[in-house]
């Protein structure tokens, strides 16, 4: 339990800094909301359809391999801790475990999960329907 | 006694947190409440001197895993839940399923209670006067623990993570990419 | 390579390094470019083979949790021939199907490493991490063709039971641990043994949760919900695969947690596997009976290939431990050449695997429909086949350790599994080919796949000693 009291005080003033000056601003700031000033700003264009649009599966698919890699940078926590203990021996044993999962982003790399947008590679065949 | 005071606001928080999760139509707000949750439970982690399992809790689940959560509901783009059809349809709503599934409830607090009243006297004897106890407390014991004596499960785990990595990029991949 | 610490994984590591460049090569693969994928874990597969016929009698140990003894290596093997055998029947249906080749190879490969781990280890941890390796490898397997709704659902209820499943073992972990202090399974046995622990109900609640985890991937009754869904949704060839590989994995596991384990406890956990085999035999064949599709028949039919296999371990005598080890080799070997067929037939919009689709089969594929007699005689235990002499070693077990029962209904339920075996074979010889039947081609590497296997089950079946030797040898190493 002691050691703990730094991470409390910080929780405390990070939530308590922005309480204050959400509630300050709510206090103290004047309110004449209008129907154009409530509306989300959409480079002066009228508002269309839902803020919630359908997302692509491509997005899940990112959310689950960074799912994976989180996991592997949770080993690393405790092998920070103990490096001084494992030696030489740790380092090549964590070194395994990231050459094994680098087999993993390679091939993700490679089969273009992590293109965004269109490449030289993959023309975007959705973007020129949409615009033509 | 401020660790009694400690565990018993974590638990409201996580208790109040969980129970206000299955009480949202919105599932974003669920899935803030269940970070909130999340967070509380982590603090009882440390309470329990098991200081690794709450920043996994933090790491993994309140950001990795919500993040998933938050592209399911994203994905399906179901702002609101559809309450009406359910009530209407769900054969788990009609009155006599209902009574049945509250009296299986009740059946399973009562057996918890009888269980945790129960066992606190059977558990301690075995368990007592072993020294993993020790190694959890710190992370830097669990850290030679786990490079030492459980090395080549945390080598099989890397295995593991790029088993699911394929998966996932099997099932989810796009017809083109064939 | 040889006499260092890593003796006891160099099988598994050659299988994993062969899954690791399965994968490499597709990610460098050029787009529509072809690959030897699956040579690549061919090679693999020898290697593994080669490595466990080397490491025969040396108990080689490494980490302190793999352990390279004749048991573990007889199932390694096992894991070896249905690799092998996998992945030749499985180069048409890559092809036809236009299943991703290099993640399928992948997949394979890990989930064969995954096994191989779970036959070899002797910690319930890295059970479980290997348990998960192959389920997860093996779930996505299921529903690989993303395209088939059938196969989706299947994926779906496997991976949703499947997980629930691997909690309950989990649990039962946590629960060793809590009482033992150690996940190590020697330790465990030695801790067990010296404290009189009968009258502590957890360790009962321990048994009892590691017993399901174990049933519900041998898929026993009343576990076995979700066998005939996944094995009818799933290619047939990873039907193939994963009713022979996972079975067998899991039986190496679980008889070695609950025959050196748990041994002393072995009066509390018997009489519920004794139910629970006589409920798998029963309830695998009297349903199986009733299946027109033949994968959901096979997959009743592997559900009551389990009983047998638990037979084996409630008897836990010297025959019926060697018996196991026999069966499995005998299980994998037929089974997997069954399935091979049926995927072999199907095609790429229809998966042919009705009972009337094999109709007259002879007229048009005679040799293909001779091969599936004698895999179907064989799981039906007919001599002069493998699957004759694997009962007869499981029953002779059983009355041996004086289990009258389970023997009585074992033989009963052969009896009665001849008949929907028979009936597929009457359909394959004594039906017209319809107009409307499928036509399919057949390339030379799986049909010399099929004949070599069709050779094994018949050696087995004439001269199995040196086998069942191998078999007695395994296991005086470990029980």
């Amino acid at each position: 339990m002691d050691g703990w009291l730094g991470v409390v005080i910080m929780i405390v003033l990070g939530v308590g800094f922005a309480a204050v000056m959400i509630g300050l601003s709510l206090l103290l700031g004047p309110k004449n909301p209008t129907p154009e000033k409530l509306a989300p700003y959409e480079c002066g264009m009228p508002a269309v359809g839902d803020a919630r649009e359908r997302q692509s599966v491509k997005f899940y698919l990112v959310a689950m391999i960074f799912l994976l890699f989180d996991i592997e940078v949770a080993f690393l926590y405790p092998w920070a801790l103990a490096i001084r203990d494992l030696g030489w021996p740790g380092f090549v044993q964590i070194v395994t475990f990231f050459l094994i999962l680098l087999v993993g982003f390679i091939y993700v790399w490679r089969k273009g999960l992590l293109d965004w947008g269109s490449t030289a590679r993959r023309p975007r065949r959705d973007v020129s329907s949409k615009a033509a | 006694m401020p660790d009694t005071l400690l565990f018993y606001v974590l638990s409201g928080v996580a208790i109040v947190a969980s129970a206000l999760v299955i009480g949202q139509r919105n599932p974003m707000y669920s899935i803030m409440l269940l970070i909130v949750s999340f967070g509380a439970l982590a603090g009882l982690y440390i309470t329990l001197d098991a200081p690794f399992v709450a920043v996994a809790q933090i790491i993994v689940y309140a950001g990795a895993i919500m993040v998933l959560f938050l592209f399911v509901v994203m994905l399906l783009n179901a702002p609101q839940e559809d309450a009406a059809e359910w009530d209407r349809t769900h054969p788990l709503r009609r009155p006599g399923m209902a009574r049945v599934g509250a009296l299986l409830a009740g059946l399973l607090i009562i057996q918890l209670a009888w269980a945790l009243m129960r066992v606190s006297a059977l558990v301690e004897a075995p368990v007592a006067g072993r020294g993993d106890a020790a190694a959890i407390s710190s992370v830097r014991a669990l850290g030679r623990v786990l490079f030492t004596d459980y090395l080549f499960a945390f080598e099989a785990t890397s295995i593991l993570i790029l088993v699911a990595m394929v998966g996932a990029v099997v099932l989810a991949r796009r017809e083109a990419d064939r | 390579m040889f006499n260092s610490v890593l003796d006891a994984i160099v099988p598994m590591l050659c299988v994993t390094l062969a899954a690791l460049a399965a994968m490499g090569a597709e990610a460098f693969r050029g787009r529509g470019e072809r690959m030897p994928i699956g040579g690549l874990g061919i090679v693999g597969l020898l290697g593994a083979g080669i490595s466990s016929a080397l490491l025969w009698n040396r108990n080689a140990s490494s980490f302190g949790v793999i352990v390279a003894d004749n048991f573990g290596l007889f199932v390694t093997l096992v894991l070896v021939v249905v690799g092998i055998l996998t992945i030749l029947f499985s180069s048409q249906v890559v092809e036809r199907d236009g299943l991703p080749a290099g993640e399928y190879y992948a997949l394979v490969l890990f989930a064969i490493a995954g096994m191989m781990m779970m036959a070899t280890a002797s910690d319930l941890l890295v059970i479980f991490i290997a348990l998960e390796v192959l389920s997860l490898a093996v779930y996505v397997l299921t529903g690989i063709r993303r395209e088939d709704p059938r196969a989706i659902e299947a994926a779906f209820k496997y991976f949703l039971l499947g997980a629930f499943s691997s909690a309950f073992f989990l649990y039962g972990i946590a629960f060793t641990f809590g009482l033992t202090g150690t996940t190590h399974l020697d330790r465990i046995g030695s801790y067990l043994a010296a404290q009189s622990l009968s009258d502590n109900p957890l360790i009962l609640v321990a048994l009892g949760l590691l017993l399901v985890g174990f049933s519900f991937k041998i898929s026993a009754v009343p576990f076995h919900m979700w066998t005939p869904d996944a094995y009818e949704g799933a290619p047939a060839i990873v039907t193939g695969f994963m009713s022979t590989g996972v079975k067998a994995a899991a039986f190496a596991a679980f008889a070695r947690v609950f025959l050196s384990a748990f041994e002393p406890f072995s009066a509390d956990w018997a009489p519920v596997v004794w139910w629970i085999a006589a409920a798998t035999m029963i309830l695998g064949t009297v349903v199986g009976v009733a299946q027109t599709n033949l994968k959901r028949m096979l997959a009743y039919s592997s559900i009551a290939h389990g009983g047998y296999l638990l037979v084996g371990l409630v008897a836990a005598n010297q025959v019926g431990k060697a018996a196991i080890l026999f069966y499995l080799l005998a299980y994998a070997v037929t089974n997997l050449s069954a399935f091979g067929v049926i995927a072999l037939l199907g095609s790429r919009d229809k998966p042919n695997d009705e009972l009337r689709d094999y109709a007259g089969l002879w007229q048009t594929r005679p040799a293909l429909s001779a091969l599936m007699t004698v895999c179907l005689l064989s799981l039906g235990g007919l001599p002069p086949t493998v699957g004759f002499i694997g009962k007869w070693y499981i029953f002779s077990a059983a009355v041996g350790a004086g289990y009258y029962g389970l023997a009585i209904i074992g033989v009963l339920t052969s009896v009665i599994s001849v008949f929907f075996y028979l009936r597929v074979v009457v359909m394959m010889y004594m039906q017209d080919r319809g107009a409307d039947a499928p036509v399919v081609q057949i390339n030379a590497v799986s049909m010399a796949a099929l004949t070599v296997a069709i050779v094994a089950i018949f050696y087995l079946g004439i001269l199995p000693t040196r086998v069942l030797d191998l078999a007695t040898q395994s296991i005086s190493t470990i029980f």
